[in-house]
């Protein structure tokens, strides 16, 4: 009986060790998404305006359409997505072990996470600030009011640094307090623990439109502390999955600046504009070169539209988020959004 | 190892029938099936992070954190180095941890002993105590806490007070005396109190023994060591400074705090633990046999000396083993600080997780603290255990 338990144990840690051990595929992800015939994307367990998911489990958002771009230009059909909801501190750990294929969760990039967490930025999605929200009750204009308050904020995140930086550069001394979950940290500011509560920018808007009673009595202060640019990540040592993952981004761009929309998208394929006719592939096959179909970008348009159709029905100034296009306009338009060219 | 019956037993029999070979046998294997797992974790773990280009190693712990702490028993700047941050959390989570240890015993110890009262209202409140407080899960409890006070406490910027006690959702504010070098003598004086208060029990305890006179065994050490820290006080000039907390114009300044976090996870973690140590407290009385009470009673001892003197020290070699479980379960709960935003070892864990990347180390460091004070735990118990079991000679 001894034995019998000494060895069952034995089985279980061996078992665990098993679990433990990564698959290991270099240069395989496209294969192992064409032969699962889905993209495995990890996305931010709600928020609004960049991933969240409906009632009947329907996911929407700016992160969430990137990934379905990506899975229509790989497989088809913008569909073909397993959603894997992840917490700030999961995700990393999520993709690094191969249990996610892409990361589109409002992520920013540092030389931290590039350099040590044995990962790759694809491209920007969102050039993003962090910055706070204040009761209008509180009467603070200006971020600099903040000294000797508590400020509510969500770890595991860059958030928590940049706070620190700035608390500290203005002499402020401002007092974090930490939560786990972003529902705590939102929770904890809404019910008065603190004065502020700081995120991304984008991020205040929707916690500012979907959890507060009335958004009316909350105010996001002007000032932005830090530059978050977010995008998708993918792992290390698969270069032809980072491309991929790369030009539909800066497809998705070249599309808006061209004017191909997703309604338009078939009509343009008998457009005489070079640039078009690259990127839909009616003259040139840009698709063979990533290990696609000459259709891939075709398709990523007609699922989802173009970046500029992504940004206005999820977050711009029509959606609940209200945001403004501002850096996140295309580079001819006085905005940081420049696409490489597609050829 | 068993002993072959027949007699006389031969050296050593190296066949696969002799039990002395298969015994050692497995105990080889055993020790290299152990030994081979945990060398394949390691390895597997250490080499597929090197295969991703993940960077490991403890060697973060030195460089500065970055990032600030809410509350700590000591200074902490964003520059002091990473070790200096878990230090921050280990010193939180001892906070809670002790305080709630000493609150715990007090309250389970009392309401385990109401259980056995002869008024009926205090024997049904302290079950009822009981049934409500370990029946709903701890976490629960813990927000349910924390909610009450972010909900129903006052503004920051318009703090209740009484005296010089302030409270709102910024916490309990209150007034701390001014440390001055002064203070050494008070508590020189406190500890040669503690002494003298030792001194008085073991003699009075001799005293009892030997002529059956009972004398007090806690009101005058109390005494005895209040007196001595007074008369420190006195011979270090009275010092008598306080930092009173003064309203600001956004928040309460100055004095000690208590943070809402802090006050929602003590509360927490004590009125759910001690629902657990009355019942080993009552388990243990009812471990006393009936005899020992009715001796008591035709003795002519009162209710409270039968409890005093012969019931619970008789229950605490029942009642002391379990406790000890209970020790450890209100330590290791404290880690579910970190979903009301204290910042226990774990929330500096995550965050530091989060900055650095190294997610191996730092659970392992979680792991560690966690096994430390556990093991300390249990081996200060264990000698407590030892001391008061039934001497046998």
């Amino acid at each position: 009986m001894k034995q019998f338990r000494t060895k069952a144990a034995l089985a279980s840690l061996l078992a665990a060790g098993a679990m433990l051990s990564l698959p290991a595929h270099a240069g395989a992800t496209l294969d192992k998404i064409k032969k699962n015939g889905q993209v495995v994307c990890g996305v931010n367990t709600g928020l609004a305006g960049f991933s969240q998911a409906d009632a009947s489990g329907n996911w929407t958002g700016l992160d969430v359409d990137v990934c379905k771009a990506i899975a229509a230009a790989v497989l088809g059909d913008a569909n073909k997505v397993k959603w894997v909801p992840l917490n700030a501190q999961q995700r990393f750990t999520a993709l690094q072990s191969g249990e996610v294929d892409i990361l589109s969760r409002n992520t920013t990039f540092s030389l931290t996470r590039d350099a040590s967490l044995g990962l790759h930025v694809t491209g920007v999605t969102y050039y993003d600030g962090q910055g706070f929200m204040v009761t209008t009750k509180s009467k603070i204009k200006d971020a600099k009011q903040l000294k000797g308050q508590t400020v509510c904020v969500q770890s595991g995140t860059t958030t928590e640094k940049n706070l620190t930086d700035f608390s500290k550069a203005n002499g402020l001394g401002i007092k974090p307090v930490v939560f786990e979950k972003v529902e705590a940290a939102t929770g904890a500011y809404f019910s008065g623990r603190c004065v502020a509560y700081t995120t991304d920018a984008s991020g205040l808007a929707s916690v500012r439109n979907k959890e507060a009673k009335n958004p009316d009595e909350h105010l996001i202060l002007p000032q932005l502390i830090s530059k978050e640019p977010l995008g998708p990540m993918v792992r290390r040592g698969d270069d032809e999955w980072f491309a991929i993952a790369k030009w539909v981004i800066h497809g998705l761009l070249e599309a808006e600046e061209y004017g191909v929309t997703q309604a338009n998208v078939d009509q343009q394929k008998s457009s005489q504009d070079p640039v078009v006719q690259r990127l839909l592939g009616t003259t040139e096959d840009t698709g063979k070169l990533l290990g696609l179909d000459k259709e891939w970008m075709g398709r990523a348009l007609k699922a989802v539209g173009n970046y500029g159709e992504i940004f206005e029905r999820n977050v711009g100034p029509k959606s609940a988020l209200k945001l403004p296009r501002g850096a996140n306009n295309l580079w001819n338009k006085g905005g940081l959004m420049y696409a490489y060219p597609v050829r | 190892m068993a002993v072959a019956p027949r007699t006389p037993p031969k050296k050593r029999d190296w066949s696969w029938r002799s039990q002395a070979f298969r015994g050692l046998l497995y105990q080889i294997i055993a020790v290299l099936l152990i030994g081979g797992a945990a060398w394949f974790l390691a390895h597997n773990t250490a080499e597929n992070m090197r295969i991703r280009g993940i960077q490991g190693g403890f060697d973060f712990l030195k460089s500065p954190a970055g990032f600030d702490i809410g509350e700590s028993l000591f200074h902490f700047d964003s520059n002091d180095p990473y070790w200096k941050a878990f230090a921050v959390g280990v010193s939180n989570t001892l906070r809670v941890a002790i305080i709630g240890i000493i609150l715990t015993t007090i309250l389970g110890t009392l309401i385990g002993v109401g259980r056995f009262s002869r008024n009926g209202l205090v024997r049904g409140l302290c079950q009822a105590y009981v049934e409500l407080f370990r029946n709903v899960p701890v976490l629960l409890q813990l927000l349910m806490w924390y909610l009450l006070f972010t909900e129903l406490l006052p503004e920051i910027a318009d703090a209740r007070h009484i005296g010089p006690f302030f409270l709102s959702k910024g916490g309990l504010s209150f007034p701390v005396p001014e440390w001055s070098s002064s203070h050494y003598f008070t508590m020189l004086g406190g500890l040669i109190g503690l002494g003298a208060a030792w001194w008085w029990r073991g003699r009075t305890q001799k005293r009892f023994e030997e002529t059956g006179q009972l004398g007090s065994m806690f009101l005058i050490p109390a005494a005895i060591i209040i007196a001595a820290a007074l008369a420190g006080w006195v011979a270090g000039g009275m010092p008598t400074t306080w930092i009173v907390p003064k309203k600001g114009e956004f928040a309460v300044e100055g004095g000690g705090s208590l943070t809402p976090e802090f006050m929602a996870v003590l509360m927490g973690l004590v009125l759910y633990t001690a629902a657990f140590v009355a019942e080993v407290v009552r388990s243990g009385i009812q471990s006393v046999a009936r005899g020992q009470s009715e001796a008591a009673q035709a003795l002519g001892l009162s209710r409270g000396q039968e409890m005093q003197k012969i019931l619970l020290p008789q229950a605490l070699r029942v009642i002391i083993p379990p406790m000890t479980n209970q020790y450890l379960n209100l330590t290791k709960n404290s880690s579910l600080a970190v979903a009301i935003g204290y910042p226990d070892v774990v929330s500096i864990s995550n965050t530091a997780l989060n900055q650095t990347g190294r997610a191996v180390e730092c659970i392992a460091i979680i792991m560690l603290v966690y096994l430390t004070t556990s093991l300390s735990t249990s081996f200060f118990m264990n000698w407590y255990n030892a001391k008061s079991a039934i001497r046998e000679r």
